[in-house]
């Protein structure tokens, strides 16, 4: 059973603009998924049909099984589907760090002893443990993401969803909380749901979704995405940083394999021409 | 606007930062009333409200300077007070003379006495907000106000709603000084003309802080109820306040204070009438 499935779910803030058009997928459990789109195309809003933030008009959005549409079983999604949003200084509620974090739990009704050993694991899980008694205005942005993330991670979900989170961090925050959602999907086995526009955070994704206009129009590994360069720039995409350059190589006669993602591959296949070119 | 200090708590472990919110509140409403009690003139009672503080700031592990800075937000009123108690007292004898402005010795002992005053509150309030985390605050008073909920009173968003704005409070002023930058940037002028200008000048600050606020509650409202947040219905205390030793000195100190302050009034009182 999917842990999240959407099917044919339509959705719109005002009767005439449809954000969310029939729009229909399924999220396994431990998977780590991306979604892009740029700016306006509905992502941030399928974000909060996953939670139940927002409810569909039409179609069915289901949490393992719970409707999102019901309000009796929408407080059990939110328990599963935790969601990070875009700006930190907006999500968090308390002006100490343990106190912040205990808000979750203390909403779900927790006792005293397991909302501490909750917070102790929250800030494990995020490497913050050091930061427990501070206040959060004096940490960098990629800090209070993180502690963000423990606030909603205190809930103990089964989904991530991360919607935006890195957007207004500077390249270190980017990277620690991509490394925490990384290693949560690893070692605990959390399914990681990326809404993001930076194409480098897509590339070590199982599985992407591109959204534009509120519809899904591409799926599939980044590999199948990115391959597809017309699609890519019809949409108003880049592509990621590593796979531009392997293209212009190409273009002044490096002749390389294209098909690269990562640093790791572009650097390989370099190697790999250099070689040639000795023999 | 950085240096904006009143309403942040210093982390530290101190006495007085483990002692029960609820005390605390009471204990500065106790001493706020105490300052107020001091009869007129009564300097020593002043003296004593000081040392009061003294006590409770080293107690606090709180820097005296950082203590002292809570003044500065201030400082405006209590400059205002003080001309004003100078030049509208008219009894007593004239120190200072110069066409309409007369300053009496009278007027200058009131002036003192209200600087002294308004200090010695802001001293004590600062300290309590120093040493006690925005959300101890919020559940101390929602503990004080319980009795009210007899009277159908919200008494935990009421609460929850203070510790938001403490919370937002340093955001808000960072935001403040973002949007000034920006519109000196564009050649806004805060700093010239009268005061009818400079007041016209606040508006471009005003407008987009207000709007960006409201921006800010929509985004806070989605993360609490991503959170889970549904009302004080069935939720529980990760921090439990309780009753210690600690309180009990410090309650100990504050009736000792009041009770120095009333006996003084009252001698006070007595070597007037005798």
């Amino acid at each position: 059973m999917p842990l999240i499935q959407l099917e044919n779910v339509n959705f719109s803030y005002d009767k005439n603009i449809d954000v969310i058009k029939n729009v229909s997928l399924s999220i396994f459990e431990g998977e780590h998924i991306a979604i892009i789109g740029h700016n306006g195309s509905g992502k941030s809003t399928l974000a909060k049909l996953f939670n139940g933030l927002v409810k569909a008009d039409s179609g069915s959005v289901k949490v393992m099984g719970l409707d999102c549409s019901d309000k009796k079983q929408v407080y059990d999604v939110r328990k599963k589907v935790g969601v990070v949003f875009q700006n930190p200084d907006n999500q968090l509620i308390a002006s100490i760090v343990e106190d912040d974090i205990a808000f979750g739990p203390e909403n779900l009704g927790v006792n005293r002893k397991e909302i501490a050993e909750r917070i102790d694991f929250a800030l494990k899980s995020v490497g913050m443990e050091k930061f427990r008694h501070s206040s959060p205005t004096r940490l960098s942005g990629g800090q209070k993401q993180r502690i963000a993330i423990a606030g909603v991670l205190a809930l103990k979900p089964s989904v991530l969803v991360l919607d935006e989170s890195t957007a207004m961090l500077d390249p270190q925050g980017r990277k620690e909380v991509l490394e925490v959602a990384k290693k949560l999907n690893q070692e605990q086995g959390t399914t990681i749901i990326n809404i993001t526009h930076y194409m480098d955070e897509v590339v070590n994704a199982d599985r992407v979704y591109v959204m534009s206009n509120g519809e899904i129009v591409l799926s599939g590994t980044p590999q199948e995405i990115f391959s597809d360069r017309e699609k890519i720039a019809k949409y108003g995409l880049e592509l990621p940083l590593s796979t531009t350059i392997a293209d212009e190589l190409n273009g002044v006669g490096v002749n390389i394999d294209g098909d690269v993602l990562t640093e790791e591959q572009l650097s390989k296949n370099i190697e790999n021409w250099l070689e040639g070119l000795c023999k | 606007m950085k240096d904006f200090s009143f309403g942040q708590y210093y982390p530290a472990k101190s006495f007085v930062h483990r002692m029960d919110a609820r005390a605390k509140i009471l204990i500065s409403i106790a001493y706020i009333v105490a300052v107020f009690l001091v009869g007129q003139f009564q300097f020593m009672g002043f003296l004593a409200c000081l040392l009061f503080v003294l006590i409770a700031t080293i107690c606090s592990k709180v820097p005296f300077l950082k203590v002292l800075k809570s003044i500065k937000g201030i400082l405006f009123l209590i400059i205002i007070s003080a001309i004003l108690q100078l030049f509208f007292r008219s009894d007593g004898k004239v120190v200072f003379e110069w066409t309409f402005i007369r300053i009496t010795d009278m007027g200058l002992l009131n002036a003192g006495f209200i600087i002294a005053r308004i200090t010695l509150v802001v001293l004590g309030a600062s300290l309590l907000t120093y040493t006690t985390t925005p959300v101890e605050l919020a559940d101390g008073i929602e503990s004080l106000l319980y009795p009210l909920k007899w009277i159908k009173f919200p008494v935990h968003e009421f609460a929850l709603i203070m510790s938001i704005a403490l919370r937002f409070i340093p955001t808000l002023l960072e935001e403040t000084d973002r949007i000034m930058k920006a519109q000196k940037a564009r050649g806004a002028n805060f700093e010239s003309g009268n005061i009818f200008k400079k007041i016209k000048a606040l508006i471009p600050i005003l407008i987009p802080l207000l709007i960006s606020s409201f921006r800010r509650a929509d985004e806070l409202a989605d993360a609490m109820d991503a959170r889970c947040y549904s009302g004080s219905k069935n939720r529980t205390r990760f921090k439990k306040l309780t009753f210690t030793y600690r309180d009990l000195l410090g309650t100990l100190l504050i009736a000792g204070l009041i009770t120095g302050i009333v006996f003084l009034n009252i001698t006070g009182f007595l070597m007037v009438t005798l």
